[in-house]
């Protein structure tokens, strides 16, 4: 009965292996054990979507999950959006030229919940935009500039 | 917060997972979805010193169909139930059930069986399994035992569960022909708690009449509460609005919700009316475009 594990986990599409505290959460251990601090980590009890990633493409809190679960899945965060050269993939850039943020720390949730959908539905409406990003709280914004920025992102996509 | 430190263990099949609850039956807590023990473990209101985590068990996310009845395994997540397309079509009730609890996220992971395991007082599905005379399979070391909702649910989150046992599968029977169901629910915001929740099950007869009529509500006490006496004021009748007022104010005043920081007692009456009528009427309503009249 280990309190620590070694687990190998695919995270935005490299190999990557850690010895973890079998407590650990998959958001910290993003965060602390591989330095990918794109994931933010609010309420730490799954209301405020500020942690979600993609695990094995769906959204899910990366907070509510432990590191250890992860092994043999593919995880994907903010940071693998990008372009293969590292510049804002187009749902990052979408948000930027929309103005879909202002501090920032509610917008790599944003970003993987909206890919989610975006995976699901390809062109949504406001209203199946504004249900599905319920999940994820923003305290600057007023989410009408969010909003738009899916809407953009998804008619970009053609 | 951090969860506090724990063992853990991730076993490979179901004989070793119930070995584990047996030996560590005093402090072992099961981890299937983990959108109800993941936040009370980061809260410190869990404690266990072992964690068996069961979503490396294999076989157990089926959503099946057997002689007629839904077998829903453990693994079986809120997203897989919701969207798949034989309960939509046989047990709307569940399928809509589904889809409105929590987020999208939440709905990945967390689990049917957990959900019950877990019995929150204003969880959708143990109204879902109350309302369709649903069973679910308890299995431990030393045998198997199902349970149904009246039997099941005890109080507050908690269950007939005991420490040993893993809920391995929940069961709900076919629905009769012309039958319509649907669960609503009333939340401040979308994927909100719900305040108070209704299942309905209403069956039509030849004659249009009402022959069955389930009513199941959440959130209006510690445990899922079966409407049955305004179930049966309806029975043998022709369905009218008014009747099915009148059964409505019947339910609240059946039930004796608690007042809480979410909604005064008063108000979960109000809304246990009010969605009670709605959710009557809709199955109603459905059960007569299947041939009712």
């Amino acid at each position: 009965m280990a309190k620590e594990k070694t687990i190998r986990v695919k995270v935005n599409g490299s190999e990557r292996r850690a010895t973890v505290e079998v407590r650990r959460n998959l958001a910290d251990f993003l965060r602390e054990d591989l330095e990918l601090t794109g994931t933010h980590l609010g309420c730490e009890h799954g209301v405020c979507g500020a942690c979600t990633v993609l695990v094995d493409g769906e959204a899910v809190r990366s907070c509510l999950m432990l590191a250890v679960q992860a092994e043999g899945h593919e995880v994907t965060t903010v940071e693998g959006l990008t372009t293969p050269d590292g510049e804002p993939g187009p749902l990052q850039q979408a948000f930027w030229d929309n103005h879909g943020m202002q501090c920032g720390f509610c917008t790599p949730g944003m970003i993987c919940a909206t890919a989610a959908l975006l995976r699901e539905n390809p062109h949504p409406t406001a209203e199946q935009i504004r249900e599905r990003l319920s999940g994820n709280l923003c305290r600057c914004t007023g989410y009408q500039d969010i909003i738009a920025s899916v809407l953009a992102a998804a008619a970009e996509d053609k | 917060m951090k969860a506090p430190a724990f063992d853990y263990e991730a076993p490979a099949t179901l004989e070793e997972a119930l070995g584990l609850l047996q030996a560590r039956a005093d402090d072992a807590k099961v981890l299937a979805g983990g959108q109800s023990l993941m936040p009370m473990l980061n809260m410190r209101l869990a404690r266990p010193a072992l964690i068996v985590d069961i979503n490396r068990l294999p076989g157990l996310d089926y959503i099946r169909i057997a002689g007629g009845q839904l077998q829903v395994g453990a693994l079986a997540r809120h997203t897989a139930v919701a969207s798949h397309p034989e309960v939509k079509k046989g047990w709307p009730v569940l399928a809509e059930a589904a889809a409105q609890i929590g987020h999208d996220a939440i709905r990945n992971r967390g689990t049917l069986a957990g959900s019950l395991a877990h019995s929150d007082p204003t969880a959708e599905h143990p109204a879902v399994l109350a309302a369709l005379d649903g069973e679910v399979v308890v299995r431990s070391a030393k045998g198997e035992r199902t349970l149904k909702a009246d039997d099941f649910f005890l109080g507050y989150l908690t269950t007939a569960l005991q420490p040993d046992e893993l809920l391995t599968e929940v069961r709900f029977p076919a629905l009769a022909p012309r039958t319509g169901s649907t669960f609503v629910e009333f939340a401040p915001r979308v994927g909100d708690f719900a305040v108070v929740g209704v299942a309905a099950a209403v069956t039509l007869g030849g004659d249009g009449s009402w022959q069955d009529v389930r009513l199941a509500l959440t959130g209006v006490g510690g445990t899922p509460f079966r409407a049955r006496q305004a179930e049966s004021a309806l029975k043998g009748k022709k369905p009218t609005a008014a009747d099915i007022q009148a059964a409505a104010a019947q339910v609240a005043e059946a039930i004796e919700p608690d007042s809480d920081i979410k909604a005064s007692a008063r108000y979960r009456r109000h809304l246990a009316r009010t969605l009670s009528e709605r959710a009557l009427t809709t199955a109603a309503e459905r059960a007569a475009g299947q041939g009712g009249r």
